[in-house]
């Protein structure tokens, strides 16, 4: 009995911990006398060869690099604004309502394009597609899919074999996923038609794009809709076993953002760091050093823009009308 | 009436500096009035605008809202907070209520006062922001209820203030621009108006001192009855110099010709009359006479000047010349009473001047030396043009009496020690009076070796 209680209250404590993160870690320059806290929706790995480049450069400074999903660091930054000093996220609209709602600081001198930038305080340094991603192994013999019409033909073709070996973001839980959703839905009525298709093979859903990519190359589920194609093609060790496929239709398009926090108190060195990043970023000969996409020229029609009408459907109405919907045709 | 209180007349401001100052005054007034009415009314054009695009996205959410099964459903479209976007990127806020009650969106938004049934409008400050406010209500009405929902949209102001500096930017340079251009024609304005009067000035300064013809050059209507005043003043003077030159010839010949005549019979008289005390009483009328003639003469002398010295006529003068005329002039005279004349004069002299005066000036200084002469001296006079051109006259007589040199030159003052000769008191006035027309100045002094000296300076 004694044990369980131990055991538990160790669970307890382990839960508090490391619930709050999916990952930490600090990066130390050479001299480091002051802390950059950042918070991120991005996987370390992505982000580590930014940062060691940015501490050559900085060695009087330490980076404290905190990930956790997009809706909890929404959730987690509204709470407590002074212990963070950067925010990095996928989630465009909560990024936007953060700075609509007079959390982030302005940088006047950060010199970027008028589509990727708002108020000089939120700053896209990727553009990155929603792909559809499937097993190859599932589709041997068949033809894959190009677009939402042909996935939706090809799961009606085989409803017992995807049956449950779908997955999707679950967009109550996910932030980004809420954002590629309802993107989707505003662009074509083709997302409900497959939403409701594969709601009714069982899909399983997912907080992150990495655990998909993870249950794919596995062969659990045989097609996921709506992942990263960064996450997928960054892991060159997968390539072999799956098929990232921009939808020809319409390939939902969104922005990665970063802004520093207003009561940051290391806005010099916040700010260093947001240029050293848009650098990188901003170059089009994507540096080997970087596995995040670069920020091309020239956005597509489909790419989701900065702009206040992504406060649209966080609105707590919209939002309820759009989950009950969505849960209607997913979970049934 | 002297010359000085003609040449100082006294200058109240300027015609010119007045035109200029209403001129670009005014127009500095125009501009600024212009500015602020076209910045004001840019303001609320723009403001209108903002106004529009807020409330066109308050009736877009107004209209989504739908009451279904007894509850409020707000299926706003994508485009109600989408045509908020500005090129500022400008923060926007909205609030949603059902019934006063808060449905969604920012629960500390401040909600203008709607007065009317049309949408409310109001600049309120959020989160330490000025921001646009429009609000608007609508009933729902269902199977059994009904239900009020009221939408605040918000935005704040960057872009607009943007757009308004950009307007104040624009009209300031072109006010400036409006301003500068005004200026230019007013300094064109200026100088056309004040053409005709600088001309007419100039035609007064041209003239010579005998010119009072009128003029009859055309002049601007405004400028008509000054012209006339002064020709009407011109023809006034003209006729009352010739009355006084007629006048002083006049009074000359009628003095002078009576005198002559007396004098004439006395002298014969005086030939004729053999005892002694006849001819002594007949010698005193002879000086008497004398004395008058002579002083008729530099009354009139005198007068002449005072007339003339207000009417410079100047031309170019040769004083030794014209001191060389004179000495042969009076050499007969001088040989009478055995003085001697000595000129010297290394250079010609030339000056501007008044010929008539400055001989009578000059005759009189010399006459003056004559009298006071004893026989056998001898009157130095000198012509030079060192520091200024000027004529000195010495004698060798007694000099002035030392504590009457400074009022000798008074009229009809004269020295203590003259009373026995023949003079009137003028000479050294009629001298004074003429270098002084000239801006010259008489000096009298004492020689160191005994004589009267005296230095007419031009």
């Amino acid at each position: 009995m004694r044990s369980f209680i131990v055991l538990g209250l160790m669970l307890i404590s382990f839960a508090a911990q490391a619930n709050d993160w999916e990952d930490r870690q600090t990066f130390s320059g050479a001299t480091p006398t002051k802390t950059l806290r950042i918070l991120s929706s991005t996987d370390t790995s992505l982000f580590k060869s930014i940062i060691e480049g940015f501490l050559v450069e900085n060695p009087d400074v330490s980076v404290e690099y905190l990930v956790t999903g997009t809706s909890d660091i929404d959730n987690i930054f509204r709470k407590s604004p002074n212990d963070f000093d950067l925010v990095i996220s996928s989630a465009m609209d909560l990024q936007l309502k953060l700075v609509n709602d007079g959390f982030a600081d302005k940088i006047d001198q950060i010199n970027h394009p008028q589509w990727a930038q708002w108020r000089h305080s939120l700053f896209a340094f990727t553009i990155e597609p929603a792909a559809i991603v499937i097993n190859k192994d599932a589709f041997a013999g068949y033809d894959i899919p190009q677009t939402r019409q042909d996935l939706i033909q090809a799961l009606r073709a085989r409803p017992d074999f995807f049956t449950n070996k779908l997955g999707t973001y679950d967009v109550r839980q996910s932030g980004l996923g809420f954002l590629f959703a309802t993107q989707d839905a505003r662009t074509s009525e083709t997302y409900w038609r497959l939403m409701e298709v594969m709601g009714a093979l069982d899909t399983r859903l997912y907080c992150c794009s990495g655990e998909m990519i993870d249950d794919l190359v596995s062969g659990k589920i045989a097609v996921a809709y709506n992942v990263l194609s960064s996450y997928a093609n960054a892991r060159k060790e997968i390539q072999d076993k799956i098929e990232v496929i921009l939808p020809a239709d319409f390939p939902t398009t969104m922005m990665r953002t970063i802004l520093m926090s207003k009561t940051s108190e290391n806005t010099v060195t916040g700010t260093e760091f947001i240029k050293h990043l848009l650098d990188i970023q901003s170059n089009s000969l994507a540096p080997a050093e970087s596995l995040l996409p670069a920020l091309v020229s020239a956005p597509s029609q489909q790419t989701i823009s900065l702009e206040p009408a992504l406060l649209t459907y966080l609105d707590a109405l919209k939002r309820r009308n759009f989950i009950t919907e969505w849960e209607r045709a997913v979970i049934q | 009436m002297t010359d000085t209180a003609f040449n100082t007349v006294q200058a109240s401001g300027s015609l010119r500096k007045r035109l200029m100052i209403t001129l670009i005054g005014g127009t500095a007034i125009l501009a600024l009035i212009l500015f602020f009415i076209v910045r004001g009314y840019a303001a609320q054009i723009a403001q209108n605008g903002q106004d529009s695009i807020l409330e066109a996205s308050v009736s877009s959410i107004l209209d989504a809202a739908i009451l279904r099964d007894g509850s409020v459903e707000i299926d706003f479209p994508y485009a109600s907070l989408s045509m908020l976007d500005t090129l500022e990127d400008d923060r926007v806020f909205y609030a949603i209520y059902q019934d006063d009650e808060l449905l969604s969106g920012y629960a500390t938004l401040p909600r203008p006062q709607s007065v009317t049934d049309r949408a409310a409008f109001e600049t309120l400050v959020f989160q330490e922001t000025p921001v646009r406010l429009a609000s608007a209500s609508r009933v729902l009405i269902g199977a059994s209820e009904r239900t009020e929902i009221s939408v605040v949209v918000g935005q704040t102001q960057d872009a607009l203030s943007g757009t308004l500096n950009s307007i104040s930017r624009n009209v300031a340079a072109f006010g400036a621009g409006f301003f500068a251009l005004v200026s230019l024609l007013s300094f064109w304005a200026t100088a056309t108006t004040i053409n005709p009067l600088q001309r007419l000035a100039n035609a007064v300064k041209r003239r010579g001192p005998q010119d009072l013809r009128p003029f009859d050059k055309a002049v601007p209507v405004e400028m008509v009855p000054l012209v006339s005043s002064l020709n009407t003043l011109m023809g006034r003077l003209d006729q009352s110099l010739t009355q006084s030159e007629d006048f002083i010839a006049e009074a000359a010949h009628r003095v002078r010709t009576p005198l002559a005549t007396v004098r004439s019979y006395a002298e014969t008289t005086l030939v004729r009359v053999t005892k002694s005390e006849n001819r002594a009483a007949l010698r005193s009328m002879i000086r008497a006479i004398d004395e008058s003639s002579r002083a008729a003469g530099q009354l009139l002398d005198h007068a002449m000047i005072t007339f003339r010295a207000d009417h410079l006529d100047r031309q170019k003068i040769e004083l030794v010349a014209l001191v060389q005329e004179l000495v042969t002039r009076l050499e007969p005279i001088a040989q009478m009473k055995d003085v001697e004349l000595q000129l010297t004069a290394p250079l010609p002299v030339e000056i501007s001047g008044d010929p008539i005066l400055i001989q009578n000036a000059v005759r009189n200084i010399i006459d003056n030396a004559l009298k006071y002469s004893p026989s056998d001296a001898v009157i130095i006079i000198t012509v030079d043009a060192q520091d200024r051109p000027k004529i000195q006259v010495c004698d060798q007589g007694p000099g002035f009496p030392p504590d009457e040199i400074a009022t000798l030159t008074n009229r009809f003052a004269r020295g203590n020690n003259a009373k026995d000769i023949v003079g009137s008191g003028l000479g050294l006035t009629i001298a004074k009076d003429v270098v002084a027309a000239h801006d010259g100045t008489l000096e009298i002094f004492n020689h160191d070796k005994g004589g009267a000296c005296a230095v007419l300076s031009f």
